[in-house]
């Protein structure tokens, strides 16, 4: 019997969701609806009589005190009145909503023994006038999401019933006619079946089956193409790269042995890693092996840290792209060494603007409002059920980001020093452990290899996957415990690639069979291949000693999680799989982890040349201070930042908001991962796109300085810091895309080695391009940078906002008429050429000097200068403490006038012209900060910069009004602002 | 002498379970993580402890209401357990999704048959925030004749906690219950600004009546109450402690200390 339960607020409960949606319709330019409502729907099927129902209904599916229910009122939603409109949502078949797990569950406990299924469906009751093109709009652009879910029986054309069950599978073997076939028509295989292989690697497959004088089957193809996939094997970075570059007279500083053309082969190697192997560092534990970077916490722990993206399936399903991403990062922690406990998670994003015009959106793109509001709540999602604080990130904007947003999510971990590290043994069994297997995700791992398209909405869609983090949080608990009893020998996420990608890596120097089978299955109809592939989230692969298995799988049972024996680790050398007894796949390991062709790719890096600024400089600057407040990438993100828990786990000592009344921007984060030890951790990022339009190699360095400077603000040292790379950029088939990705690696060696910090782990997500109508729109090249800094005593940490009137304020650092790439540039449409660069030998002794002077305790305040500059900078402290300021630009070190000694410093002599007000209050010069320091340590704070040399200016002084007030260069005041209206400037543009 | 046990609640979803373990070990208890398969299995029992703690977090994902699954898991599966735990005056604190759970299962504000006649649902903000909250004990007005909730004994007028959650709107059945509730002295805590006035958002972060933000029954020994203690038991947790260095123990500490105080002395 099929039962349909209808649950809703009673009259007079405030119905949030309902006024929510009304809300975001009005974001949509629809003025009409007076009303939502939101309606919560279960279809029940099963052997139940009505009075158990009605225990269903009133025990468990409604809260008495604040909702009412009704069932089967089974007439079709339809038009009330005349404006009146009812749309229902239902998931689409395969697609599991975690709700009827539970449902399930809570139906159990009721005593209810009888089979029952579950399925839910959300219905919405718009009042108001309403054309039928509005009602689409509002149900395409916030209802639902065609890819998961569909529209039940309304006015809307296209519409599904109610799906309940999937349908059978009979096993069939097929092959792929590789042996004869031409060019075009391996090229045709790798397009239509969405490997995304080029030809050479096309032919290549189909030469290593010739010699096997066979054709490959579907699974043997599929693995093939997801191990090399770019997302897996990341080619690029690997490939040989022939690499020609030409610059201006500014760009200057980098070539290498005096040419400018050079051949790099594996680019990984010869940069990122190449620092890291230079440095080597004692107390980097694992680097560049596992799913995770490895480094020495304490005596007895190690902390890891991974940042993946997520930007394909994102731009496709913001809610379920993020809501994995964070998910997938997650279980990498989870699967270093032999699992760490997650601890904290980050989030960096960019979108389009948020007020982008509609009309102006291509075809098959979500608006960016409607991308970052799916994007947060997602994150929210996940991350808060997961109980891991989100407590980093940062949130940038630019219109090339319209097609093709990126999602980077980041995961730190700790664990015990003896668990960092695995080892697959031959008879090991194979275990998938956690959720189920579902047909969510299929091809995720070559999709986000390929562009997007208009397209990539239809041809894709299996590619988006469905989060279940309370599935995961189960999986977590039970794999710690399983782990602390040392009950298996290896662990691996099962990510991108799904089953295949984790156990063929395990089993990469051994060989394996599996039986494909016994995967649990969410439901029937899944082909062997599919269910190989299939990237359902939440599972992770256990390499386990045949005498523990039963202990192993006791421990999951306990706590409702499935933990099920697919297979075994063999010393064949091959890659073998079974489906019901028969042989589908029988490659051998050498040819899929080793066989693939090098590629040799041309890169070019022609500088480009921007307009210039030719401006005069304003006598008042509040104006200018205000608007870039007001831009949407230096605005508060309090709406985003408070919708993530950042305090779970009781950790927080520095949270990611921060001032009197606790809404400041923090630069970085301090975490203290073990409660009773003050010993902590320091997360930062540095990223800003806008410096790579003129130089990608001088927007790397730029990103390492932000991430070290935001670990120095906070009280860190550079002692034990590792960093990360993520570097998201276009096709790097196309030259000019990959030169640019080239000289950003080439700025990450020189910066990272000249800091002497090593980068511990990495990822790149090429081919971040959106093609319409064959015009292809990159992403601008964006490399994130995130630290990781051991901080030895937690209750040194220091605050960015300003503590009391009558203390001093100084600038730290040397200030050049850098503003290519600034906001102050931006405000006129410009992008400017000067763009800040970095000499990380003065920096470091910039950064030394402050972690001695936070260490003594001399500092009150400290924030670092980046974006905005000493304008931005200065006034955030002042406005976060609620206390005014008076600066004098005149006691800004700027070019020569600095307070240098035993420092040189190679620039270039500065103009009369570059003298000007708003430059030194805007520019972006790296490695500086504004610091507050108590007034009776002026002496001591002073005397330890001048002994490490190092350029800095007592530029005014914290007072007790409202007033935020700067000098010019002229002794007249320049910026004249309330502090309270310039928060309210920097509040209003994301207070949704 | 023996530490008081308290039985840390945990199951699929909980996830601030080891802060609050962690809270009542700092408080002198002797707190353990149980899983609620291992009561329902009775390989543990729950009259072995005198504390039992309800942590927050997403159990079984919040799915059908906060808290619900569990809140009905403890009434169909653990019911006379529980009713005996409460009948012999031992403790029970709920703490977010704890205390959702709590209201859920009829615990709070607490009648003899059990019968859930309050309720916490979605925020007004429709959005789950994470923020500090200044929360004033009424308890303190009453007089004698009033339940004192043992969990505040001795609070100041005003404590500073963070909230994080997206369902903690507290309503009430009616209005006779929320009268009840003030007349018995039942309402523990309530969100106010920094002077003590009862205001709303965002110091009042969900739209609770009566800016209820925690509640006891009619005896004082079971507490439910939104924000969160567990996060607040060192003076580093606290947003401004780079500021106001003062203090050397967070305000949330009293809490389980007075829980495991009281235990001690009466049983």
């Amino acid at each position: 019997m099929l039962y349909k339960i209808e649950v809703k607020d009673k009259p007079g409960v405030f119905d949030a969701v309902g006024s929510g949606i009304r809300k975001d319709i009005l974001d949509l330019g629809i003025k009409s609806v007076r009303e939502a409502e939101f309606i919560q729907v279960y279809i029940l099927d099963g052997d139940i009589c009505e009075e158990e129902l009605e225990k269903i209904c009133s025990e468990l599916l409604v809260d008495k005190i604040s909702q009412e229910y009704s069932f089967n009122n089974t007439h079709n939603p339809q038009r009330k009145t005349q404006d009146e409109f009812v749309i229902e949502v239902a998931y689409n078949p395969g697609v599991m909503d975690p709700v009827e797990e539970s449902a399930l569950k809570g139906i159990r406990d009721l005593g209810i023994e009888e089979k029952v299924s579950v399925k839910t469906a959300k219905k919405f009751i718009l009042k108001g006038r309403l054309t039928s093109a509005q009602l689409r709009v509002i149900s395409e652009k916030l209802l639902y999401n065609k890819l998961i879910q569909h529209i039940v029986s309304s006015e809307i054309p296209g519409s599904l019933p109610y799906a309940l069950t999937g349908s059978g599978y009979q096993f069939r073997l097929r092959t792929i006619e590789l042996l004869n076939a031409s060019d075009k028509e391996l090229a045709r295989l790798s397009k239509d079946g969405q490997l995304f292989l080029n030809l050479a690697e096309m032919r290549h497959i189909k030469d290593y089956f010739r010699k096997l004088g066979r054709n490959p089957t579907d699974v043997e193809l599929e693995t093939v193409a997801q191990t090399w996939s770019e997302h897996c094997y990341h080619k690029t970075f690997r490939g040989k790269i022939k690499y020609t570059e030409r610059l201006t007279s500014d760009g200057k500083r980098y070539t290498v042995n005096g040419k400018r053309n050079f051949i790099i082969n594996n680019l990984l190697k010869s940069t990122i890693m190449k620092v890291t192997k230079e440095l080597d560092k004692p107390w980097c534990v694992s680097v560049f092996k596992d799913n995770s970077g490895v480094i020495r916490f304490d005596e007895k722990h190690n902390v890891c840290f991974k940042v993946e993206t997520h930007n394909h399936p994102s731009a496709l399903e913001p809610f379920g792209g993020a809501n994995t991403g964070v998910g997938g990062v997650i279980r990498d922690p989870l699967g270093t060494g032999l699992g760490a406990k997650p601890i904290l998670n980050t989030d960096v994003f960019c979108f389009g603007p948020p007020d982008y015009p509609f009309k102006k959106l291509p075809a098959g793109t979500l608006h960016p409002k409607r991308i970052m509001k799916g994007v947060v709540a997602g994150v929210k999602d996940y991350g808060n059920k997961m109980g891991i604080p989100t407590v980093n990130g940062a949130i940038l904007f630019h219109e090339r980001f319209v097609g093709n947003p990126l999602v980077y999510c980041g995961t730190v971990g700790i664990m015990p020093k003896e668990k960092s590290f695995k080892e697959t043994h031959t008879g090991d069994l194979i275990v998938v452990v956690g959720g189920r297997t579902g047909r969510d995700g299929i091809h995720g791992a070559t999709f986000s290899s390929g562009e997007l398209t208009h397209e990539s909405e239809t041809v894709s869609s299996g590619a988006v996957q469905i989060g279940n983090p309370i599935q995961e949080k189960k999986m977590l608990d039970t794999i710690l415990t399983a782990r602390d009893a040392g009950l298996y020998s290896a662990i691996t996420d099962c990510g991108a690639g799904g089953l295949s990608s984790a156990v063929g890596e395990m089993g990469a120097e051994l060989g394996t069979e599996v039986y494909l089978d016994k995967v649990p299955l969410k439901y029937t109809g899944l082909s062997y291949t599919e269910i190989w592939i299939s990237e359902s989230q939440e599972r992770m692969v256990l390499s386990v000693p045949k005498d523990k298995i039963d202990a192993l799988i006791e421990v999951f049972s306990r706590e409702n999680v499935e933990a099920t024996v697919i297979g075994e680790f063999t010393d064949t050398g091959k890659l073998k799989l079974y489906y019901q007894d028969n042989l589908v796949s029988d490659l051998d390991m050498v040819f899929l982890h080793e066989g693939i062709p090098q590629i040799t790719r041309n890169a070019i890096f022609i500088q480009p040349r921007h307009k210039e600024f030719k401006r005069s400089c304003p006598r008042d600057l509040t104006k200018s201070l205000t608007r870039i407040f007001g831009q949407y990438d230096l605005c508060s993100k309090e709406w985003v930042i408070r919708q993530y828990d950042h305090e779970v786990q009781g950790g927080s000592i520095i949270k990611p908001l921060s001032g009197i009344v606790n809404d400041g921007p923090s630069d970085a984060a301090v975490a203290q991962p073990i409660l009773n030890s003050k010993r902590g951790l320091i997360v930062s990022c540095g990223i800003n796109f806008r410096y790579g339009l003129i130089d990608p190699y001088w927007m790397a360095a730029s990103c390492i300085d932000e991430a070290l400077r935001q670990v120095i603000a906070v009280g860190g040292s550079l002692k034990e810091v590792a960093i990360l790379d993520n570097f998201c950029w276009g096709n790097p088939d196309k030259p000019d895309r990959l030169g640019g990705l080239v000289r950003a690696a080439l700025g990450c060696y020189d910066a990272a080695k000249g800091f002497g910090v090593p980068f511990i782990s990495g990822k790149d997500s090429l081919n971040n391009e959106f093609t319409v109508k064959n015009k292809s729109i990159a992403i601008p090249g964006t490399l994130l940078i995130s630290a990781l800094a051991v901080m030895e005593d937690t209750g040194k940490s220091v605050s960015m906002y300003a503590k009391e009137a009558g203390n001093p304020v100084y600038v730290v650092g040397l200030t050049r008429p850098e503003l290519g790439g600034s906001h102050y540039f931006g405000l006129t449409g410009l992008t400017g050429n000067s763009v800040p660069q970095v000499f990380p030998k003065t920096a470091k002794l910039n950064f030394e000097a402050l972690s001695i002077a936070s260490d003594k305790g001399l500092i009150r305040a400290m924030h670092d200068c980046s974006e905005g500059g000493i304008g931005v900078a200065a006034a955030e402290m002042s406005f976060s403490g609620g206390l005014g300021m008076d600066l004098f630009l005149s006691g800004v070190p700027y070019n020569v006038k600095c307070q240098m000694s035993n420092v040189k410093i190679a620039t270039q002599k500065s103009k009369v012209s570059e003298l000007r007000d708003d430059f030194i209050l805007f520019s972006e010069s790296n490695s500086r900060f504004i610091v507050e320091v108590e007034k009776k340590e002026q002496k001591e704070f002073e005397r330890i910069l001048k002994n490490k040399g190092v350029a800095f200016g007592l530029i005014g002084c914290v007072n007790k009004g409202k007033i935020f007030r700067v000098f010019g260069l002229d002794g007249e005041p320049c910026v004249k602002a309330n502090i309270d209206a310039l928060k309210s400037a920097w509040k209003e543009p994301l207070q949704w | 002498m023996a530490r008081v046990k308290v039985c840390v609640l945990r199951t699929a979803g909980t996830n601030c379970d080891k802060e609050t373990a962690f809270a009542f070990d700092a408080a002198g208890g002797s707190a353990e993580l149980v899983h609620v398969n291992r009561l329902i299995s009775s390989e543990k029992y729950l009259k072995d402890y005198t504390i039992l703690a309800l942590p927050g977090g997403f159990t079984y994902g919040d799915d059908l209401g906060a808290g619900k699954v569990l809140a009905n898991e403890l009434r169909f599966k653990l019911g006379s357990e529980i009713k005996k735990f409460v009948a012999e005056g031992k403790l029970i604190i709920g703490i977010c999704n704890g205390f959702q759970i709590l209201v859920k299962a009829g615990l709070l504000p607490g009648n003899d048959e059990l019968k859930q006649t309050a309720s916490l649902i979605i925020n007004d903000s429709a959005k789950f925030e994470d923020r500090w909250v200044y929360l004033k004990s009424p308890g303190h007005q009453v007089t004698t004749s009033h339940v004192r909730c043992v969990w505040t004994k001795g609070f100041p007028e005003l404590i500073y906690l963070p909230v994080a959650h997206g369902e903690g709107k507290f309503i009430s059945e009616d209005k006779t219950t929320l009268a009840g509730l003030k007349e018995k002295g039942q309402i523990v805590f309530q969100y106010c600004d920094a002077k003590g006035a009862l205001t709303g958002y965002p110091d009042n972060p969900n739209g609770s009546m009566a800016n209820i933000a925690g509640i006891c029954d009619e005896t004082g020994r079971i507490l439910g109450l939104m924000p969160h203690p567990e996060r607040h038991v060192s003076a580093q947790q606290h947003p401004r402690w780079c500021r106001e260095k003062t203090k050397r123990t967070g305000e949330g500490l009293a809490i389980f200390q007075n829980g495991v105080a009281y235990a001690k002395k009466y049983l």
